[in-house]
């Protein structure tokens, strides 16, 4: 690892003022994954701001009902937050889903937002990748390309976004809260991360001179008792997804009332399935509506030679995650 | 604090930042250089970098198994290689160093971490338990017991880690059933393949109970 500078400010404006004023500088909280890379090479701060000293790790819940976790809050202790596991399930279950207890312990929700993906082009700096240096190609396209994507990637790149927790907040319609030079704003999570389009090295709509203070989670009272997380990998624990889907789901009898999808491993972003959920309101819930409702969500999948069996695993856990989450296992 | 405070301006507003350190590095000749470093970093002084790195150092005060060291690293030091090649605690093995085996487990105010991911730098303060420390004098912690009881290694290589995560799996209460030990002792890797016996260690010594 090449060395840097190290900086621990105490507040929010000084880790502000100190990224603005260093354009080779990088924020580090749980580290990850910016120490990984960094031994790889393909990240090279000349500063490393370390923002472990800012209040931002409280868990709470708002008198609207929203659930505002600071972006400094373990993925440990989210994921066994009581608050967490009783409103929102779906959370903790994806957070337990994803990395090892270790990583877990470490990880931030920040940072969890913010990890990069996990393509080995990527992080092999003798390799060709317009992520890691726009304008050389993607080794992936034609390459081992089994975990990347099928949604939404170009020619550009096809790697995909890493993140379980990110994909059971994209259905829950969570926010990511940034505070910036101009003040705070909140972005939605379906809004945050990018699609990689002509430019793949710019994958969040973070701009340099911001920081992640928080996620709020809005009122799911209605879709807590009715969620899932469905995780599918190489070996049962500890390895990225192939395939994920997050679900929530208000039950109206047997008709399915409202509906949060999302889907992990298939995209440079989190995936969210909104044509899927129109269609599957108000319907009845059955197999063939299930089936229905997956050919909805495959529409414009593309594979790249060895991730084609993704076309066949997305929609099979789609429905498969559908039929546990309104209880028509058969 | 301070202690604390004077560490937060040293690292804030660093004395050697106040000036351009490496255009003066650049500027002084190689043999001033060379004149000005002890003898241990002549080689090393070749490399602007290295000379830099040397007077970068920022003091570090960690405890470790209950001993409180006060330190100074460069900024890239990991907590792992502070443990095995300053304190001389090579219980701590590095595995990948990538943070993929669990090798480097430590326990940093009491939760199992990978020590080859962390920042020494970042640990200042902290309370840090390896395999060394778990041991009371010449009686064995009720895990390493287990373990050579149920012959839960083979090499040996992964053994302290597996032992200091096994140790959190069981204080965390997630060692209720062998799928729970599974998927909570998922992050520590064991080429030999010893796990079913490192699972049925960690199973008695939760079914034992008692505080560990």
């Amino acid at each position: 690892m090449i060395n840097f500078d190290y900086i621990r400010p105490s507040t929010q404006k000084a880790a502000l003022d100190s990224i603005t004023k260093d354009v080779n500088a990088k924020f580090i909280a749980g580290g990850t994954n910016l120490v990984d890379l960094m031994k790889h090479g393909v990240e090279t701060p000349q500063k490393v701001i370390d923002i472990n000293k800012l209040p931002l790790r409280n868990i709470d819940e708002r008198k609207t009902g929203v659930i505002r976790i600071g972006a400094l809050a373990l993925n440990s202790e989210v994921a066994e937050s009581e608050l967490i596991q009783n409103k929102l399930p779906l959370l903790s279950q994806a957070l337990e889903a994803g990395a090892s207890p270790q990583l877990r312990n470490m990880a931030t929700i920040g940072g969890n937002i913010l990890q990069r993906t996990r393509c080995p082009y990527f992080y092999d700096t003798t390799m060709p990748c317009n992520k890691r240096k726009p304008g050389t190609g993607c080794s992936a396209l034609n390459g081992f390309n089994r975990m990347h994507a099928i949604f939404g990637a170009t020619d550009q790149c096809i790697a995909v976004h890493p993140s379980d927790m990110s994909v059971a907040l994209t259905a829950l319609d969570a926010f990511v809260v940034i505070a910036g030079p101009k003040g705070e704003r909140k972005l939605a999570f379906k809004d945050f991360h990018r699609l990689p389009g002509a430019t793949p090295h710019i994958e969040t709509n973070l701009q340099r001179n911001e920081i992640i203070t928080a996620v709020e989670v809005p009122d799911q009272s209605s879709f807590a008792n009715k969620s899932l997380y469905e995780k599918i990998r190489d070996r049962a624990s500890y390895a990225f997804a192939l395939v994920s889907v997050a679900v929530a789901v208000e039950m109206n009898g047997s008709s399915i009332k409202n509906i949060k999808l999302a889907m992990g491993g298939v995209a440079h972003k989190p995936w969210r399935l909104t044509e899927t959920e129109n269609f599957l309101r108000g319907k009845q819930a059955s197999d063939s509506v299930f089936e229905q409702a997956a050919t909805i969500a495959m529409k414009g999948a593309k594979g790249y030679g060895y991730n084609n069996f993704k076309l066949k695993l997305a929609p099979n856990t789609l429905v498969d995650a559908l039929k546990k989450a309104t209880g028509k296992v058969g | 604090m301070d202690k604390e405070k004077k560490l937060e301006n040293i690292n804030e507003n660093p004395p050697y930042k106040q000036e351009s350190r490496r255009g003066f590095l650049k500027k002084s000749s190689a043999v001033m250089a060379l004149a000005l470093a002890p003898p241990a970093l002549l080689k090393a002084a070749e490399k602007d970098e290295t000379i830099a790195s040397y007077f970068e150092k920022i003091p570090l005060e960690l405890s470790v198994n209950g001993t409180s060291h006060k330190l100074s690293v460069e900024p890239r030091v990991t907590l792992l290689d502070l443990l095995r090649e300053q304190l001389h605690l090579t219980g701590t093995k590095k595995g990948c160093d990538w943070g993929q085996c669990g090798a480097c487990t430590v326990h940093v105010d009491g939760k199992r971490t990978l020590s080859c991911l962390s920042l020494a730098v970042m640990q200042h303060g902290k309370e840090i338990t390896t395999i060394e420390g778990l041991a009371d004098g010449d009686i064995l912690h009720p895990m390493q017991e287990a373990f050579i009881k149920h012959d839960g290694f083979q090499c040996g290589y992964c053994t302290p880690g597996h032992i200091m995560s096994a140790v959190a799996c069981v204080r965390e209460g997630h060692a209720g059933s062998v799928e729970e030990i599974k998927h909570y002792m998922s992050g520590n890797i064991c080429r030999c393949g010893a796990y079913p016996n490192i699972v049925n260690a960690i199973k008695e010594v939760n079914e034992k109970g008692g505080s560990i």
